[in-house]
């Protein structure tokens, strides 16, 4: 057992300096982590290893096509949402068609990849943290590396895989679910048409904004992965511990993508 | 098989191990002879789990080294690992079943990652090895179905598809009925005869052990307190044995000061 102090301050820095190891030793462990399955995904076919296409599929289905509605909803509700809030500011201007360009660049660029990448940390990142970590409770992890099948190869190499495809394909119809939003909402508050808006929303955007925000979808991917299978590998204490890493990962994977979101912007608009 | 090793399909020579900074097995010796049933028995917490989960790979010990048929697993490389896993079974407490999948598809997983056999040969053999725990029929069933003597016994299957060598169980009879229990030492003894399996048995069921053992290695606080044939382990006059055997709460001396500091907290 570690020797308290009892010195509150020199307790406090301790504490800062123990968490910080910990925040380090847990970045170290998601790299690790990358590689491996990295290893697997590109090596495992030649040394007869190979990730299950299958399961890549299966997941593809799962994380993606089913998350299809509800990242629809979203979107929707956010194109209007930001169509409602422009209509609003640009009137003080009397320049309310512009709205076009300012729904058109927050949507691929921003609200876009981080609605989804959210959405995603809710409800695949969890959905990770959970199955993984029941499976490190009931052995079953134990029971494959017994099996001498290799945990990583066999559930986070496909999870990964997945996640980077579905991600950016979400992200991208997301997009398109949120200047659906915005067109709607535009076309009844001020009359525009259809045909004109996605005309102007076309000549506003450049490939570079759609890709900006796909780009930013795919680092969300990675994190949300990492973040929910690492959480799940280091479940102990039963059906207690899965909920608490549940939880965590979906706190972290929002945070780590939000902080990404910030930082990614930042240099990609240099 | 050749010279020295021709009569042990398990050697562990000095094992020791931590668990952080605890030392949880203290040097432990033990060699486990080709087609025996060897049952590693103690109370809660001597370490008769930890032992397993070292002897199956799933943890680098301190120091000392594990010979499993002849190969030491604690220096051989990854792929020379995997393979020795394929001559390795193991049914858990739990059954460990991949609570995804059916049962058919739980047993013949080791097939379908190791082997390159059709679909439909993958499927009469899990159904073959469900026939010999008795669950013909059941390989359409999901894990979450069966009851818990049922789990076990498809662990079973699922642990011996590949034929292998060595067999381990951890804690076979916990949470079954006596009947279950007994069906599955019958279980125990007929892999051993008919598959000429080299078996280890972790548990602290004294009756079942009686029953199944060749030979019995009593596990003490990370310490082998004896490892001999059941008659000799009966007639042991180790006190701690005897305590064990005979379901007596152990009357550890209670050390006064050491006592105090521990309530106290000094």
């Amino acid at each position: 057992m570690p020797e308290s102090s009892s010195h509150p301050v020199i307790n406090t820095l301790e504490l800062v300096g123990r968490s910080t190891v910990k925040l380090i030793e847990e970045a170290g462990y998601y790299v690790a982590l990358l590689i491996e399955s990295l290893y697997w995904i590109i090596a495992g076919p030649f040394i007869k290893r190979p990730v299950r296409i299958h399961s890549i599929f299966a997941q593809m289905m799962t994380m993606g096509i089913a998350a299809c509605p509800i990242v629809f909803v979203l979107s929707f509700s956010i194109g209007v949402m930001l169509a409602i809030q422009m209509i609003y500011n640009l009137k003080t201007f009397g320049a309310e068609s512009q709205v076009v360009v300012g729904v058109a660049l927050s949507i691929t660029r921003e609200f876009g990849p981080l609605i989804t990448g959210i959405l995603i940390a809710g409800r695949t990142g969890s959905s990770l943290a959970a199955k993984i970590g029941t499976m490190q409770v009931n052995q079953e992890i134990d029971a494959l590396r017994v099996m001498g099948i290799n945990p990583v190869r066999y559930l986070v190499s496909p999870a990964l895989l997945a996640m980077m495809i579905m991600v950016p394909v979400l992200t991208f119809f997301s997009d398109l679910a949120g200047l659906l939003g915005g067109a709607v909402y535009t076309g009844i508050e001020i009359g525009l048409s259809f045909d004109a808006y996605i005309e102007r929303t076309l000549s506003a955007l450049v490939v570079a904004d759609v890709m900006q925000g796909l780009f930013k979808s795919l680092i969300f991917a990675l994190i949300i992965t990492l973040v929910g299978v690492s959480n799940g590998f280091s479940v102990t204490g039963g059906a207690e511990g899965v909920g608490k890493a549940t939880t965590r990962s979906v706190v972290l994977s929002i945070s780590y993508i939000v902080i990404a979101d910030m930082i990614f912007t930042y240099f990609l608009n240099l | 098989m050749t010279g020295n090793s021709k009569s042990a399909a398990i050697e562990v020579n000095d094992l020791v191990t931590h668990y952080g900074s605890r030392e949880i097995l203290h040097g432990i010796n033990l060699t486990v002879h080709a087609g025996e049933i060897m049952i590693i028995m103690g109370g809660s917490g001597s370490g008769k789990s930890t032992l397993l989960r070292y002897l199956l790979g799933l943890g680098i010990p301190t120091s000392g080294s594990i010979k499993l048929l002849g190969k030491d697993i604690t220096r051989i490389s990854n792929l020379e690992m995997n393979q020795l896993r394929q001559n390795m079974g193991v049914a858990f407490q739990g059954g460990a079943l991949l609570s995804s999948m059916t049962i058919g598809e739980n047993v013949q997983l080791p097939l379908r990652e190791h082997t390159r056999l059709d679909e439909k040969t993958m499927e009469i053999m899990a159904r073959m090895k469900l026939e010999v725990v008795n669950l013909g029929g059941f390989e359409k069933l999901m894990p979450a179905e069966l009851s818990g003597g049922m789990t076990k016994r498809a662990a079973v299957a699922r642990a011996i598809i590949m034929d292998p060598k060595l067999m381990f169980f951890d804690e076979p009879s916990a949470g079954l009925d006596p009947v279950v229990s007994a069906e599955l030492d019958e279980l125990i003894l007929n892999l051993r005869d008919a598959m000429k399996m080299t078996i280890v048995v972790v548990t602290h069921e004294l009756e079942s052990a009686f029953k199944i053992a060749d030979r019995i290695t009593v596990l003490d606080q990370g310490n082998i307190l004896m490892t001999d044939t059941v008659e000799n382990i009966k007639h042991s006059d180790n006190e701690r044995i005897q305590s064990l055997l005979n379901r007596r709460p152990s009357n550890d001396e209670v050390q006064a000061d050491e006592y105090l500091n521990r309530l106290t907290g000094i």
